[in-house]
């Protein structure tokens, strides 16, 4: 069956394509050449739409015990958004914290293709899996999470050389089932176990007397030696305090040239002047980071409303909980491996804290220069649901909509802010390049987020709607590897998707030290640890997808 | 039929029976005869040594397929007006087709351990909690407050498995470790230290736990108590309890939701939550929910993420709803709201349906017997027996997977519910 979109305005920024009027021929999945014999099964006119590959959300909390703990306990947050059954679709509920079904469907229905949840820790990764594997259309996969974790603290601790934590890193990202290699709070998770109440980037942990910039730098070497292609993803320290640009300008210093990966940039960019003391440090840290070629960041934009945050960062949980809406809110130690907090959080316009952090992560969009380094998230849920992304698209392609919505927010802090000066608009094709190309080379995704021959057949079409709140919340069509999943917004078919994950190689000696660990120490043998390839394919509506790794090697 | 020389030996097996799902079992498997070698107890041993019974499917007590069991099943769910899939003693896989049948029929879903599972339950959903998990408890804890449970009776080898290691990670004395119980007293020495030194008891009724982690929860505050006792035990035995814990490296308060079997119990463990966050303002401290046992935290978490509730939940109108008091499958029984009982347990041959007027379908443990024969009963694998799966362990976080040791031909409840499904 080969099926051919005709016409259609191509934004496919991997080949430097934008608003290149030109066919797509699909064949198996497929994008394929145009055929010798010029034979067609099926045609579909696309003149005049927009094109472009499925988007890909890089960091979006979908599956693991934290969202699942948030899902159990916010029943008020899904009974005011029920989705009954029909013929094709399962029913489901949700805004903060959909049910899994519906997570896939409305991905889909957006143009989305791929979502990757990004911390997974390893004990629990068999549980974002399975959450994972219950989502439906869209592809996914996981950031498995370290750094925290008692095995490498004492690596560290004894000194450990870079290849023994390489092997490590190699092996919990190979039995996790993972694409890329997380941190959260470095090593502030195991120093809350601890008593320690905060942990700056040079502070030590207690017990261990590793710094957080230790942790950053073995992390950060380890993947880049193994040749893992997503550079390692850093939830940074401090997270939401006030002052934490230091920290945050501290640790792209500290990366020392080594890719990095900034993740929810936002929650990282507080200053401390004014009568609030709480301010906007998006100028500075935009500087830094278009100064610094090796950092990538998403931004964690924050949106007006009701949602819950969900986070592996037990330490700064636990002193946000205070701030829950409603009252309610759970922290959990968990295995001598990682942590998790999940507070549920009402953002108000009103509100001078939360309005500066609507402005900051704007800034910090509009001042980033190069879009192939910028990410679009919400950090869903924690900022905002992913279904708002449409809604944030408009405010990065219009600033009318953005000045407008500025001037209703608490007036204070659009005093602490110069974004209404702020002239630059979103295009079209730098959406394309945030939301596909840019996101699948950061994840390490080789057949994906473009339109070349040879790429999964991933592919949205939508009409040029002047309000692209509208023109992003519904495609016209929606391809999931070739397949018509979405028309008009709407499902059409439920695919399954596939788990992209990545397998580096380490050296098996690896196993002495932990099995001994294991045995020692935990509540769970190393063998039912390991996540097997069967478990991914599971009922047989998996898959697992493995991508290619990037040269590696001592640096 | 075998001899030993036949015999299969596996080795790191994994136990769904009880919910610390101790994962370092050795079974011997001749034929269909399980034998626990290693590290067995009262509760896993009886649970895989029991032998295989009837596998052949019966209607009204007739023998008849699996494929005229489960059209049978399915021709009489479509016409059903309140059907309910309940007993749900299953692995993942089962509750995911239960869920997916569920929402296809108009079901609702309900386990047979709900009554305990929701008194921590409803807590989250009120205020939340401090929780951690046994590895971290195994290592780090230096104080552990039993709370009106006899844990040894359900879980024989929690002490041996997370109190009492050779070793721990962290500067923790192991022998030191102070163990109190508050409520009842332990039935055996489990909790008793290496060199001979038994577990503290502050001695109460149930029925007074309410009472005394008030005053508890009042003097983690350094609010003043003017009483001199509560339900029977020294308030100054109290305030002792509170220094501790106060001085204490890391605190936790262990409980079994099955055993605070009272009117209400929630509210205790509300109680308890809420002290153990204010005492997290200066220390650290942890609560441990223990229960989990044949798939009671599996289909809670598979509900949640499936449907966005737990279990006691409803597809009548097409979607989800939940409520917790509504959807009780012992009450909706009770009051004969239920015409289709769909009753799942896949664990154990005791654990029959509730007498009710519903038509009573059971996919139940090959060797399951009834007082009164049900409509239908398929016979199943045992997740862990007979087929592989995966199970999750009391605090929610790890799920074990569970290994396929003999081929008995039972299908899963997988298979079937995914069958009634498809016949539909």
């Amino acid at each position: 069956m080969l099926l051919k979109l005709t016409g259609g305005r191509i934004y496919d920024p991997a080949h430097n394509q934008e608003n290149v009027v030109r066919d797509i021929y699909i064949r198996d999945g497929r994008i394929v050449e145009k055929p010798a014999d010029g034979r067609v099964d099926q045609e579909i006119d696309v003149r005049d739409k927009v094109i472009m590959s499925g988007a890909i959300d890089m960091h979006t909390h979908i599956g693991g015990g934290k969202i699942n703990i948030a899902r159990t306990m916010l029943p008020e947050d899904h009974a005011e958004e029920v989705y009954a059954r029909t013929e094709l679709l399962r029913s489901g509920t949700g805004h903060a914290a959909p049910s899994t079904l519906t997570t896939g469907y409305r991905y889909a229905e957006m143009g989305y293709t791929a979502g990757f949840e990004p911390a997974v820790l390893p004990i629990n990764a068999r549980q974002a899996h399975m959450e994972m594997h219950d989502t439906p259309i869209i592809d996914k996969g996981g950031y498995v999470m370290l750094g925290s974790d008692d095995f490498l603290l004492r690596m560290m601790a004894a000194n450990a050389d870079q290849e023994a934590i390489n092997n490590y890193v190699a092996w919990t990202i190979n039995h996790a089932q993972a694409v890329g290699l997380k941190v959260v709070n470095p090593g502030g998770i195991s120093a809350f176990k601890f008593n320690q109440r905060k942990l700056d980037l040079d502070e030590k942990n207690e017990f261990y007397g590793v710094t957080p910039r230790d942790i950053l730098h073995r992390l950060s070497t380890a993947v880049k030696e193994i040749g893992v292609p997503h550079p390692l993803h850093v939830h940074g320290c401090n997270l939401g305090v006030p002052g934490n640009m230091q920290t945050t300008l501290d640790t792209i210093q500290g990366a020392e040239g080594l890719p990095m990966h900034l993740t929810h940039i936002q929650f990282h960019s507080y200053g401390t002047e004014g009568d609030f003391k709480f301010s906007s440090g998006a100028a500075e840290i935009a500087e830094a980071i278009n100064k610094h070629k090796n950092i990538t960041v998403d931004v964690g934009q924050i949106l007006f409303g009701q949602t819950v945050t969900a986070s592996g960062d037990s330490m700064r949980q636990f002193a946000g909980a205070p701030h829950s809406h409603p009252n309610k809110w759970v922290c959990m130690d968990i295995e001598c491996d990682a942590g998790c907090g999940v507070v549920p959080f009402k953002y108000k316009d009103q509100s001078y804290v939360n309005a500066l952090q609507w402005m900051i992560g704007l800034e910090t969009f509009l001042l980033v220069n190069d879009p192939w380094r910028i990410f679009l998230t919400t950090d869903h849920p924690n900022g905002a649901p992913f279904t708002s992304y449409p809604h944030l698209i408009k405010l990065l392609m219009d600033k009318t909509f953005r000045n407008d919505t500025l001037s209703t927010l608490h007036p204070e802090a659009q005093k602490a802010t110069n974004l209404a000066s702020i002239e630059r608009e979103y295009t079209l094709y730098e959406i394309a390049i945030m939301t596909r190309a840019g996101a699948a080379k950061l994840v390490g995704l080789a057949d994906r987020g473009h339109l070349g021959v040879g790429a999964a057949a991933d592919i949205t079409v939508y009409t040029d709607h002047e309000d692209r709140e509208k023109m992003f919340a519904k495609p016209d069509y929606v391809f999931k590897d070739g397949e018509l999943v979405v028309r008009q917004g709407e499902v059409q078919k439920i695919t399954w998707g596939t788990t992209h994950v990545v397998k580096p190689e380490y050296d098996v000696g690896i196993e002495k030290p932990l099995q001994q660990y294991f045995d020692k120490y935990h509540t769970m043998k190393l063998s039912n640890f390991k996540i097997s390839n069967d478990e991914i394919v599971d009922d047989g509506r998996g898959s697992l997808t493995i991508q290619p790794l990037h040269k590696g090697g001592k640096l | 039929m075998n001899d030993a020389s036949t015999a299969t030996t596996w080795q790191e097996v994994a136990s769904p029976f009880c919910g610390i799902a101790a994962d370092d079992l050795v079974i011997e498997v001749n034929g269909n005869q399980l034998k626990v070698l290693e590290n067995g107890d009262m509760i896993n041993t009886p649970a895989f040594e029991t032998p295989l019974g009837d596998i052949q499917p019966r209607i009204r007590g007739k023998e008849v397929t699996l494929e005229q069991a489960v059209s049978h099943i399915a021709e009489h769910l479509r016409t059903a007006k309140q059907p309910l899939i309940g007993g749900l003693g299953t692995d993942l896989n089962g509750a995911r087709a239960a869920m997916a049948l569920a929402d296809k029929s108009g079901a609702s879903v309900d386990s047979q351990f709900s009554p305990a599972a929701f008194r921590n339950i409803l807590v989250l959903q009120d205020t939340g909690y401090m929780t951690t998990t046994l590895t971290e408890v195994r290592n780090r804890a230096d104080v552990i407050v039993v709370v009106g449970s006899d844990i040894e009776s359900s879980f024989p080898r929690f002490f041996e498995r997370v109190i009492w290691p050779a070793e721990s990670m962290f500067a923790v004395d192991i022998n030191q470790r102070q163990i109190i119980y508050l409520g009842k007293a332990p039935s055996a020495d489990a909790s008793t230290a290496s060199d001979g030194r038994k577990a503290e008891v502050l001695a109460c009724d149930d029925a007074d736990l309410p009472e005394v982690l008030s005053v508890l929860r009042a003097l983690i505050n350094g609010k003043i108590v003017q009483a001199e006792s509560v339900g029977g035990i020294k308030v100054s035995d109290l305030q002792q309890l509170t220094d501790t814990l106060k001085a204490a490296k890391y605190s936790v308060f262990a409980w079994s939701g099955m055993q605070l079997n009272y009117d209400h119990a929630e509210t205790s463990i509300q109680m308890l939550c809420e002290a153990i966050k204010e005492l997290n303002k200066s220390a650290r401290s942890s609560g441990l929910p223990l229960g989990g046992k044949q798939g009671d935290t599996t289909v809670n978490a598979v509900a949640s993420w499936q449907s966005g509730y737990p279990m006691r939940s409803s597809f009548q109108r097409g979607y989800p709803e939940y409520d917790p008091f509504i959807f009780d499958s012992r009450r909706m029984l009770a009051e004969n709201e239920v015409d289709l009982l769909i009753w799942v347990n896949a664990f154990n041959v005791e654990g029959t349906p509730p007498s009710s007027t519903a038509q009573t379908f059971v996919l139940g443990r090959s060797g399951m017997q009834f007082e009164t024969e049900p409509d239908v009963f398929i016979p199943v694998g045992v997740p862990g027996i007979d087929h592989v799966g995966r199970t999750f362990r009391c605090d929610s976080v790890v799920s074990m997977p569970l290994k396929k040791l003999r081929d008995s031909g039972l299908p899963s409840v997988f298979d079937v519910l995914s069958a009634v499904e498809q016949a539909l």
